[in-house]
């Protein structure tokens, strides 16, 4: 039995960094929020499976919160400013949608790699949890990195939210205090980007980020 | 006695697959007829443009080598033997110690090599083509079906197939992340190996769009049958490699009465059936993708598998 609920956190620990790597593989704004949300329902099974594992019920508070903010306020929220902005069919990249998989596979390596090396006396299920989630982080950051348009960089800092969330339920004992005013500072988080947004692109009539440096007066 | 009747069963393995090859192609064609409200060609079709491919003429180019006329006994005889040695109703067979899945995979890129040469001999620029548009599709599905066998294999601690299955079937198994990434990276692998519709669609003749069919553009007769029935024995190779692997119940073990071979058998047909069932349905609701998305597709196989690996040294037994 304790085999079958590790390898079912493990399950769906795994599936989070995949549909983070999904995100990173969609290029059109609309695919993108879908695959948001469903890492944000990735993450609240994840979470709840935790509270069942731990026998801790707040943390099924938690996975309720990431269920209804994250996989579906959030989500919808974002959508109505992608096409409010009429950008919903844009394609964008960077570079190619290949390095970004690789970079991404190697960034996966590395933290299971330090978190393994690090975590080496802890409880198999925290240290497990503890890689994926340094690996959901990473890939979030990558995604801010590797896209140009404002709205794929807010999704990319929410997933990376997501890792951290991940991260902490992982972790036994997270006061429940801390966890809501994390979710409700991202949703607050989430309202000054969406006003920036459209403040941004009343500036400078894009919300590609490119189009700021040039405002920055750094030399080409 | 045991070794004649180990000898009649692997024999009766090898006929199984060659007599089942082109049943699985008909039928496969049968459903995506069906599910698109035509009739379809009847069940046994396949087999009867083997006969009738086989009665007619060979036409050969002028400048065509003998390599050509060669190969296709060459890739119909490599193809063969790798779909013989997928443990199908039974495993443990007389040569399933050499039933190793890297060698099997050997096998069937020294196939497509030959056929690729195949495809240059004659000089027409179809064949160009389609060899330099199918080596590319290798190119990027050999190394990520060569690490879909690597993390199966580190699970199952065994590179030979009837060790896998009889692993796959036992309780260690558990519920891996890794094994059903690999899976999925498998079904990929498999789609763009056999030539199915997102890759290339087996039943155009459209220039610009055709990979394998253009490659064997110059065949004709008896050699195009061995090909016809070499690209049916790869699929069903495939289709046997994901149900040995994956959906291994029924099998029967090395010892067994023959009834166990009698449910093995029907377990096999069963599994065949179906998994041709999803390839029909499918290729219905997919639309061929444009040659440079193929890099993008086969490439996620490769990720996936890459993750399952690394995924697989987080998990229980590190």
């Amino acid at each position: 039995m304790q085999g079958l609920t590790f390898d079912i956190a493990h399950m769906l620990a795994g599936s989070l960094v995949l549909v983070s790597f999904m995100q990173l593989y969609q290029d059109r704004l609309s695919a993108l929020l879908n695959m948001f949300a469903l890492h944000a329902f990735v993450l609240a099974a994840s979470v709840a499976w935790q509270a069942y594992a731990q026998d801790a019920p707040h943390l099924y508070i938690t996975a309720i919160i990431a269920l209804f903010f994250k996989a579906i306020v959030i989500p919808l929220a974002l959508r109505r400013i992608v096409i409010k902005l009429g950008i919903h069919r844009e394609i964008e990249n960077v570079f190619g949608v290949g390095l970004a998989m690789l970079l991404g596979i190697g960034l996966v390596a590395l933290s299971m790699v330090v978190m393994l090396r690090v975590t080496s006396g802890a409880d198999p299920l925290a240290r497990e949890d503890l890689a994926f989630a340094l690996a959901v982080v990473l890939l979030g950051m990558l995604m801010m990195v590797t896209r140009r348009n404002a709205v794929s960089q807010v999704v990319g800092f929410m997933s990376l939210e997501n890792g951290l969330v991940l991260a902490a339920t992982g972790a036994k004992g997270m006061p429940l205090v801390v966890e809501i005013s994390i979710a409700f500072s991202v949703l607050i988080a989430f309202i000054v980007i969406g006003i920036f947004l459209f403040r941004i692109r009343e500036r400078f009539d894009t919300v590609d980020m490119q189009a700021m440096d040039r405002f920055r007066e750094e030399q080409r | 006695m045991a070794v004649i009747t180990d000898f009649a069963l692997q024999g009766a393995q090898m006929l199984l697959v060659l007599l089942m090859a082109p049943l699985l192609t008909g039928f496969v064609r049968k459903v995506k007829a069906r599910l698109l409200s035509r009739q379809g060609p009847p069940l046994l079709q396949p087999y009867r443009d083997l006969i009738r491919l086989l009665r007619k003429d060979v036409v050969l180019a002028n400048n065509a080598s003998w390599l050509f006329r060669v190969i296709p006994y060459v890739v119909f005889a490599a193809t063969w033997v790798a779909a013989s040695l997928i443990p199908t109703f039974r495993s443990g067979l007389l040569f399933s110690w050499t039933a190793d899945l890297i060698a099997i995979i050997a096998v069937l890129g020294s196939a497509r090599f030959f056929l690729a040469l195949a495809g240059m001999d004659a000089g027409t620029s179809f064949g160009g083509i389609g060899s330099s548009r199918e080596v590319m599709i290798a190119s990027l599905a050999e190394p990520a079906m060569l690490m879909i066998v690597f993390v199966i294999a580190l699970i199952a601690g065994s590179t030979q197939l009837s060790t896998m299955a009889a692993f796959m079937n036992s309780a260690d198994v558990g519920l891996r992340v890794s094994l059903g990434l690999a899976l999925i990276a498998l079904i990929i692998v498999a789609v763009a190996e056999n030539a199915r519709i997102p890759v290339d669609n087996p039943a155009t003749h459209l220039e610009l769009t055709m990979v394998h069919e253009a490659m064997v553009l110059e065949y004709s007769g008896r050699h195009l049958a061995l090909i016809e029935l070499a690209a049916s024995l790869k699929l069903l190779l495939y289709v046997s490699l994901i149900a040995c692997l994956f959906a291994p119940w029924g099998i029967s073990p090395a010892i067994a009465a023959p009834t166990l071979l009698l449910i093995g058998a029907a377990a096999y047909a069963g599994k065949i059936a179906a998994l041709g069932f999803l390839l029909a349905v499918f290729e219905t609701s997919i639309a061929k993708m444009r040659a440079f998305r193929v890099p993008e597709f086969l490439g996620a196989a490769l990720m996936l598998a890459l993750l399952a690996t690394l995924l697989r040294f987080v998990s229980r037994s590190f």
